[in-house]
């Protein structure tokens, strides 16, 4: 079959194009992060003569790194939690109950997953400086629960589909009250779920971009992503040290994305397939 | 029962439909974020029609719309298709294309106006020291757009890559080996073979597509903040300006409204779409 071996060769053709473009940019960063700024404006794509690991101490001390990712790591946590926490029973009471009410409340659920950003903003933003909730991390974790919640309901919600009702059943014969079934029967069950889920949501709160500009404007509280937002700019001139900090800010991200790629992949698709 | 999803539903309530409404109320007074609003009628309606850059603006949306119809569909299908006849490396292929869409937009959009279209640090300045005339998209007003959607096009396409992929699989072997053997090339086998049988999946995507494109704001703000000379501006950038740097909430909710008003059409197909499925999987 000659054309289906020059099929084959297009394919790994286009592949290696493809592969090349998706990782151009992020090679570019990673090398130009050990150069001087001479070095960059001299020759973009030459790599580095020898390594400017100062770009990096640099980035961590001059624009305090550190604190802005610990912020980071607050908002994801608490995220995680309030994810979790919220979305695991509203998984389960979705999936098993039947009647008017609770498919509204999945219609409704539904469709806050589509509602812009920009269509609760602004009353939610006045409203919390009136409340003196800007600049207050926990406020911000709450937003994001409200924005991945829904997403993360629908998740589960296949979870429980997923467990025979007979398990149920024999927890019930036993005497088991709902809150029992659901620690011990539904739960249990539904932990690769939840471990999703955590990393979903944890992952969009780390690089969340305009809640945390807005909400966080205070410098001793933003995260890494709003200290380095407002730190670089289209006119910076220490570029090397940007994209150091650039690299430290991706870094924990990558790695768990290494470690665990079957499982992001999965997670985010999940929702976007259909059979 | 009701209590296992109230702490959910309490959230949503407060933090997503009850400013919601108060934005649609918003829209209808004159309102600075911080004094007492005092009713407008249709007022910010008409200072917003008045306004030429919010057509400018709005049009960009559609433009915003139809380039991620065609652009990274096109890419992803075929990209799929591609990995469907690879014999190997699926798995490392599929992250390196993934990778783009875990990154933050914000070091993303700095990375490529440092790396790619920055005059003297990127690929844009290599060129020109190389003997190639190109200016900086960034800074015409004209191309400003394209730039940014280049950058929310590299971010997006891999993902989408990966999810028609996903569906491929789910094409039975035999459907696909019989085309195979009926001589069908690449683009016939993708046209007659895997396109009909991803299509809910397409169908799922392309209204996303729409909603999304509606409410994009991330990477054009990051990148040109809807400039230079509101070259990028589109819906959700003037909302934001207007209310955050021209303390005009009226005319900002007006915008948001309009907005959303464009995405419903979308949402009620995507709502469709999930709830007929989400009947048939319960």
């Amino acid at each position: 079959m000659i054309e289906s071996r020059l099929n084959r060769t297009l394919c790994l053709l286009l592949i290696g194009v493809a592969s090349f473009t998706s990782l151009l940019p992020i090679v570019l960063a990673v090398m130009n992060a050990f150069k001087t700024t001479l070095e960059i404006t001299t020759d973009p794509l030459a790599p580095p003569h020898q390594l400017h690991w100062e770009n990096f101490s640099g980035a961590w001390k001059n624009a305090a790194l550190g604190p802005s990712l610990l912020h980071s790591a607050e908002v994801a946590a608490l995220t995680i939690i309030l994810v979790c926490v919220t979305a695991a029973p509203c998984a389960y009471v979705l999936a098993r109950q039947q009647g008017r009410f609770w498919r509204f409340l999945t219609f409704y659920f539904m469709a806050s997953i589509t509602v812009p950003v920009q269509l609760y903003l602004y009353p939610l933003y006045f409203v919390f400086a009136k409340l003196g909730l800007v600049n207050s991390i926990p406020a911000v974790a709450l937003i994001y629960t409200a924005m991945f919640s829904p997403f993360s309901i629908f998740l589960l919600r296949t979870y429980v589909l997923a467990i025979p009702y007979a398990l149920e059943e024999a927890a019930q014969v036993d005497g088991a009250t709902p809150w029992q079934k659901f620690f011990y029967v539904i739960l249990p069950m539904m932990r690769p779920g939840l471990l999703t889920v955590a990393i979903i949501a944890g992952l969009n709160a780390w690089n969340e971009f305009v809640i945390a500009v807005t909400f966080l404007q205070n410098d001793s509280n933003v995260t890494a992503i709003v200290k380095f937002y407002n730190l670089t700019g289209q006119y910076s001139t220490d570029w090397g040290g940007m994209l150091a900090a650039a690299v430290i800010i991706v870094l924990p991200v990558v790695l768990v994305f290494v470690l665990l790629q079957r499982r992001f992949i999965d997670g985010m698709t999940a929702g976007a397939v259909k059979s | 029962m009701w209590v296992f999803a109230l702490p959910a539903l309490l959230i949503n309530v407060c933090i997503i439909l009850i400013p919601a409404l108060l934005t649609l109320a918003a829209a209808f007074f004159f309102w600075d974020g911080v004094g007492t609003p005092v009713w407008a009628g249709l007022a910010n309606f008409q200072s917003l029609f008045e306004d030429p850059v919010f057509w400018s603006a709005l049009s960009n949306n559609f433009i915003w719309t139809a380039i991620f119809l065609i652009v990274p569909m096109c890419l992803a299908l075929v990209m799929a298709a591609a990995l469907m006849i690879a014999p190997y490396s699926r798995i490392v292929v599929q992250s390196i294309i993934f990778l783009p869409r875990i990154l933050a937009a914000a070091v993303t959009g700095r990375i490529f106006q440092g790396m790619i279209f920055s005059p003297v640090t990127g690929l844009v300045g290599w060129f020109n020291a190389h003997g190639f005339s190109v200016s900086d998209p960034l800074a015409d007003p004209d191309r400003s757009l394209y730039a940014v959607a280049a950058v929310d096009i590299w971010h997006w396409w891999g993902f989408l890559a990966v999810v028609f992929f996903a569906a491929m699989r789910q094409i039975s072997i035999d459907q696909i080996e019989a085309a195979r053997l009926d001589g069908a090339g690449f683009f016939a086998l993708l046209r007659h073979v895997l396109l009909p049988g991803i299509r809910p999946t397409l169908a799922l995507m392309m209204i996303l597509t729409v909603i999304w494109s509606f409410q994009v704001f991330e990477f054009i703000y990051i990148v040109t903040q809807g400039g230079p000379a509101y070259g990028s501006e589109v819906l959700a950038t003037l909302a934001y300006r207007h209310a955050f740097l021209e303390s005009d909430v009226g005319k900002a909710t007006a915008a948001a409204c309009v907005m959303s008003l464009f995405g419903l059409c979308a949402t009620a197909a995507y709502l469709w779409l999930q709830s007929r499925d989400g009947a048939r999987a319960a």
